[in-house]
């Protein structure tokens, strides 16, 4: 696994000097990237989602402005399953945010299918942390709300609803209430009502980070096998590495305020992967080593002063943190 | 069983209670009237329909004055929920206008609307109307804010956002709003009937008073909680019942 950022330059025809931010020991990486125009003309193929020098800020309580995200630089292909690593607060759910469409971003451009992104669509659709199903609606109508706002026909609505929900194996539970479901039929419903707008992309925010251990190994199984069967293009946003390299077909690690690409890892393991498989454990490792640098930042931050918890080489366990 | 057996002995025991004292006759039956005198004039006042008629006068003045301010009430408090400027201006001001009784509207509605029943359903929206708005302000404000990325997410934008994501996501902290609206709408009509003589269940209880008829007074009086009591009991905590069912919540004890 030291092919990393080498992979890229196969796959993403990207400038040269953003294409090994690694291998430069330069944690900006990107700061000598081309305009976004270049990369879209020199490109065969159109990436599904493209970010070019995304910048976020905001204005903190103290006056000051607080870089969020700086200069973010991303390609996504069609198809591809892209997992988001960083330590908690570096701004890699606002990256989905941002994708979906549902905040704007200070400067730089998104471009999905080549188009910018002006607001929230149902081509992109997100899964929350906390799955963010209407209480108030059955398991049927909650799959069926995306299709109802974009005027769908009820009959094709019913067709379709049935298709999702047998496609997450809930199709008995369609007049349930979502307070009757336990957390993973929950979270199976949230992807259920997400692809049943159809959307290509498809956005996950640490979606089984709330479940239990062998309820995510189940998730993970269903996700993987939803994805090849549908064929979208997922971005799939954890703190968790060893997921992140059980799912993805290439992860990249963000940095801890302001949130910048550190690095990127193509994984190429056969599917289907298994968490406690060695290759998996060993490239997770490898992708922690890089990780645990920016924890420690993290931590350093939020403890500014006094004990300085230290994430130490090589535990397993932080994965987990 | 038990809860109804208590409901029984408590009931008894005061209807005891007041049959006691109107037998031992300390006041003229003219001021404390028997329970017997009472349930006469009851029977004598649905028998002749006027208790009928000033139910339905009474209910559906009421019912237009509370839609009216349902409807207001819900655009002025998710205006002043969502715009910082009305919360800082408009908010303090409910909030004041909150410790007027709304009575103290009807000389004025006297003046723009005449006597008549314009001036009562004024009278009745301005007793409900700014519970309803700070119900409505309070809810969008304690509502998950991810409902509305959810439905902004899946394609519900403008109004249709507003009616199947914001309104129902928000509508377990506003009910107790809308019920207190709804006490306060049917207190203000039979104050303002009492006022205004025309039909109503306040003007038949004026009426009372002004036949020297205490039995009938009491009558009303009764018909007044008990109907109030109904659309609470029936109405409103069906609503909440269905809410809590839907969203899985603890029923309040």
């Amino acid at each position: 696994m030291s092919t990393r950022a080498h992979h890229l330059s196969v796959q993403f025809p990207v400038p040269v000097d953003s294409r090994f931010p690694a291998l430069a020991g330069d944690a900006r990486g990107k700061s000598a990237s081309v305009s976004a125009g270049s990369v879209q003309a020199v490109s065969p193929e159109t990436p599904k989602v493209g970010l070019s020098r995304i910048c976020l800020s905001y204005p903190t309580q103290s006056g000051e402005r607080l870089l969020a995200l700086d200069d973010i630089n991303l390609q996504v292909h069609t198809g591809e399953f892209l997992c988001i690593v960083g330590p908690s607060g570096c701004g890699k759910s606002t990256l989905l945010h941002l994708i979906a469409g549902l905040h704007r971003q200070t400067s730089g451009q998104i471009l999905v299918d080549g188009k910018p992104v002006q607001g929230p669509g149902t081509d992109r659709i997100m899964i929350f942390q906390e799955h963010a199903l209407f209480p108030w609606l059955t398991v049927g109508r909650n799959v069926e709300f995306g299709m109802k706002m974009k005027g769908v026909p009820k009959a094709e609505r019913a067709e379709k609803t049935l298709h999702y929900l047998r496609l997450v194996h809930l199709q008995k539970f369609k007049d349930s209430y979502i307070h009757q479901l336990s957390g993973g039929m929950r979270q199976r419903v949230a992807i259920a009502r997400a692809l049943a707008t159809e959307p290509d992309v498809l956005l996950m925010d640490e979606p089984f980070g709330a479940l239990d251990a062998q309820t995510r190994d189940l998730l993970h199984d269903e996700l993987e096998r939803i994805w090849s069967e549908t064929g979208r293009t997922i971005i799939f946003v954890t703190h968790n590495v060893r997921e992140a390299v059980r799912l993805g077909d290439r992860v990249v690690l963000l940095t801890f305020r302001p949130g910048r690409v550190k690095s990127e890892f193509p994984v190429e393991l056969p599917r289907p992967r298994h968490l406690e498989n060695p290759d998996v454990a060993r490239a997770a490792r490898e992708i922690l080593d890089e990780l645990r640098e920016e924890i420690n930042h993290s931590l350093d931050v939020e403890y500014n002063e006094g004990v300085k918890p230290r994430i130490k080489v090589g535990v397993e366990g932080a994965l987990r943190v | 069983m038990k809860r109804a057996a208590r409901y029984i002995i408590f009931y008894a025991a005061l209807f005891g209670l007041w049959t006691l004292l109107a037998e031992l006759k300390i006041w003229p039956p003219y001021l404390f009237p028997t329970p017997w005198g009472v349930g006469e004039a009851l029977y004598a006042g649905f028998q002749d329909h006027s208790y009928w008629i000033a139910i339905r006068v009474s209910m559906e003045r009421v019912l237009i004055g509370y839609a009216i301010s349902v409807v207001l009430g819900m655009f002025l408090g998710l205006g002043v929920a969502s715009n910082k400027f009305l919360e800082d201006t408009m908010g303090g001001l409910l909030v004041s206008l909150q410790s007027l009784p709304s009575i103290c509207w009807w000389p004025l509605a006297l003046l723009w609307f005449g006597l008549n029943q314009n001036a009562i359903l004024f009278v009745v929206v301005m007793g409900s109307l700014l519970s309803v708005t700070l119900a409505m302000e309070d809810g969008r404000k304690q509502m998950p804010k991810i409902f509305g990325q959810a439905g902004r997410n899946l394609g519900a934008k403008g109004f249709k956002l507003f009616w199947y994501v914001l309104l129902p996501a928000s509508l377990p902290f506003i009910v107790s709003g809308l019920k207190q609206g709804w006490a306060f709408a049917w207190r203000s009509l039979i104050t303002a009937e009492m006022l205004y003589l025309s039909l109503g269940l306040g003007q038949v209880l004026m009426m009372g008073r002004d036949l020297n008829d205490m039995s009938a007074v009491i009558a009303v009086m009764i018909l007044i909680i008990a109907i109030g009591y109904v659309v609470d009991g029936i109405v409103f905590k069906g609503m909440e019942r269905r809410l809590q069912n839907k969203w899985g919540l603890t029923p309040a004890t």
